[in-house]
């Protein structure tokens, strides 16, 4: 393990190492049996809980994981069509606030601004309740998506910028001394190479996204997976008098965590090709700037 | 707006109610979240699993789920948190919070440690430092100013998150005026709105007390 804080390690910090290894495993092994114990003690380790979500035998497997799995589409249409708005509003945000006007570009920054300061709860809750009120009603998973949108874009919208802002400035200094205009400059030549640099932030900000439709659970009527997980505990609740929310949230979080992290996988396997290949250009010996870090760091947040 | 002005009393309460949701959710994320970097950077190899699993399952599953789990699951397994001023959703929204919040506090930390130059700690030990020395002398002071802005943005992450605790029904925090002020008949354009801009009241000066502290605390390296 090479790290700042050690040296290579010697015969006596090996031997420490290997008895705080022994101690460690003893206690996280006490602490196994113990929640086992407090499992079992309170009955939950009973096929009956466990089996609707978790083994293919039980009769109500099929059904549990059919429902589920309808509320699983639901998620990710609902995320897709986030992620393409999202892409769409935020470059042309981004694209307003490089190439506008000073004047004009405070009222883009403020929008980007507000959007950010807001709770994503807030914005989605905004979305399904004052819309109706402005006499726009929608099916119940578009104001999800919009309030989804309001949010993502405005992030979105400040990857795009860093990773205009990390190309040479011998990129649009060229395309503008062969005659092209502004707009062409960044349609041809700044974006396209900027896309490829922010790929690994766009695909971890994906998982904030994929996340953040669990939310969804504010508004009523819209079935996304967490809603449809309550309906199903609460089927077993009251029809069958089985109380599961235990093993049916950890079902839950464990598709939410193979999805978001295969997708953070991804983000780093792109991240280590556009480095090697190095094709995208980048400021030479500058460190790529804070939005487009890679996901194993800090990366994307909350 | 009208909400705003004629019930700002109970903005006023709502706003200290997400203050203090977020405190201690900070302290316990905080606290969590440095021991978790201890984990993950310790030479023994069990203790980095479990920093490493921490943040793998709390990174990537959503904050509804683990506060379902925290209110709903753990119950079933004897867990029961005590109420807090009658609200029995306080503490487990503050514990759910904070677990989700370690996760992330965790890896702003380790990446912090690991921006310190492997050289500094190199010339520390080369000119006699203890190891004691060389941590606190040497390595954690430069560490801090690189932790503090990723720090900063995910306390200001949590503090829009503490909107979902508070969906969930912690009486008495921001998000929940809101409930009160529709079951009294304001419009929700007024009373979210409202809402909203009591939150941008924290989230956006801590934003420029962030920028601020950044621009303060920068290393040239």
């Amino acid at each position: 393990m090479s790290s700042v804080l050690y040296d290579a390690p010697g015969p006596r910090a090996r031997r420490n190492t290997l008895i705080g290894t022994v101690i460690a495993v003893a206690l996280l092994l006490v602490l196994v049996v113990f929640a086992f114990i407090q499992l079992g003690e309170n009955g939950q380790l009973d096929g009956e809980k466990w089996g609707p979500a978790f083994n293919p035998a039980n009769q109500y497997f099929v059904a549990t994981w059919s429902a589920l799995s309808t509320g699983l589409i639901n998620t990710v249409v609902a995320a897709a069509l986030t992620l393409v708005l999202a892409l769409a509003i935020g470059t042309a945000l981004a694209v307003a606030r490089i190439s506008s006007s000073r004047a004009y570009r405070w009222l883009v920054v403020g929008i980007i601004e507000l959007f950010r300061g807001l709770p994503v709860v807030i914005t989605i809750f905004l979305a399904a309740r004052v819309l109706p009120e402005f006499g726009i009603s929608l099916p119940p998973l578009w104001y999800l998506v919009i309030g989804l949108t309001a949010y993502n874009c405005v992030i979105i919208a400040e990857i795009v910028r860093a990773g205009v802002n990390a190309l040479p400035r011998g990129q649009s200094e060229a395309a503008y001394a062969v005659g092209l205009t502004r707009f062409q400059v960044l349609r041809i030549i700044l974006l396209p190479q900027a896309f490829r640099i922010m790929l690994p932030a766009l695909i971890s900000q994906l998982v904030v996204i994929v996340k953040d439709t669990s939310l969804g659970f504010v508004i009523f009527g819209f079935s996304e997976f967490v809603r449809t997980a309550n309906t199903v505990i609460q089927f077993f609740g009251g029809q069958e008098g089985i109380a599961l929310p235990l093993q049916m949230y950890i079902a839950v979080a464990l598709v939410f965590i193979l999805i978001n992290y295969g997708l953070s996988k991804l983000a780093e396997y792109v991240q280590r090709r556009t480095a090697r290949a190095g094709r995208a250009a980048r400021k030479k010996d500058a460190p790529p700037p804070k939005e487009l870090t890679p996901v194993g760091t800090a990366g994307a947040i909350v | 707006m009208d909400a705003l002005i004629a019930e700002f009393p109970r903005f006023v309460s709502g706003f200290l109610g997400t203050l203090r949701l977020c405190l201690f959710a900070a302290i316990g994320a905080l606290l969590l979240g440095t021991l978790l970097a201890a984990f993950r950077v310790s030479p023994v190899p069990p203790l980095r699993w479990v920093g490493t699993s921490w943040v793998t399952v709390f990174r990537n599953s959503p904050l509804v789920v683990v506060l379902f789990l925290f209110a709903f699951g753990l119950p079933q397994v004897g867990v029961v948190f005590p109420t807090f001023g009658g609200n029995a959703f306080f503490w487990p929204g503050v514990a759910g919070l904070s677990a989700y919040t370690a996760a992330f506090v965790c890896e702003a930390v380790r990446s912090g440690i690991n921006s310190v130059p492997a050289g500094q700690a190199e010339a520390a030990r080369a000119v006699g430092l203890t190891f004691q020395q060389t941590l606190g002398a040497v390595v954690l002071p430069q560490a801090l100013r690189t932790v503090v802005p990723p720090l900063g943005s995910v306390m200001i992450a949590m503090i829009k998150n503490s909107a979902i605790v508070g969906a969930f029904g912690v009486t008495g925090e921001l998000f929940s005026v809101d409930g009160a002020l529709t079951a009294a008949g304001y419009s929700a354009l007024s009373s979210l709105g409202g809402v909203a801009i009591a939150y941008l009241a924290i989230t956006i000066p801590a934003g420029i007390g962030l920028g601020w502290l950044e621009r303060k605390i920068e290393v040239k390296r």
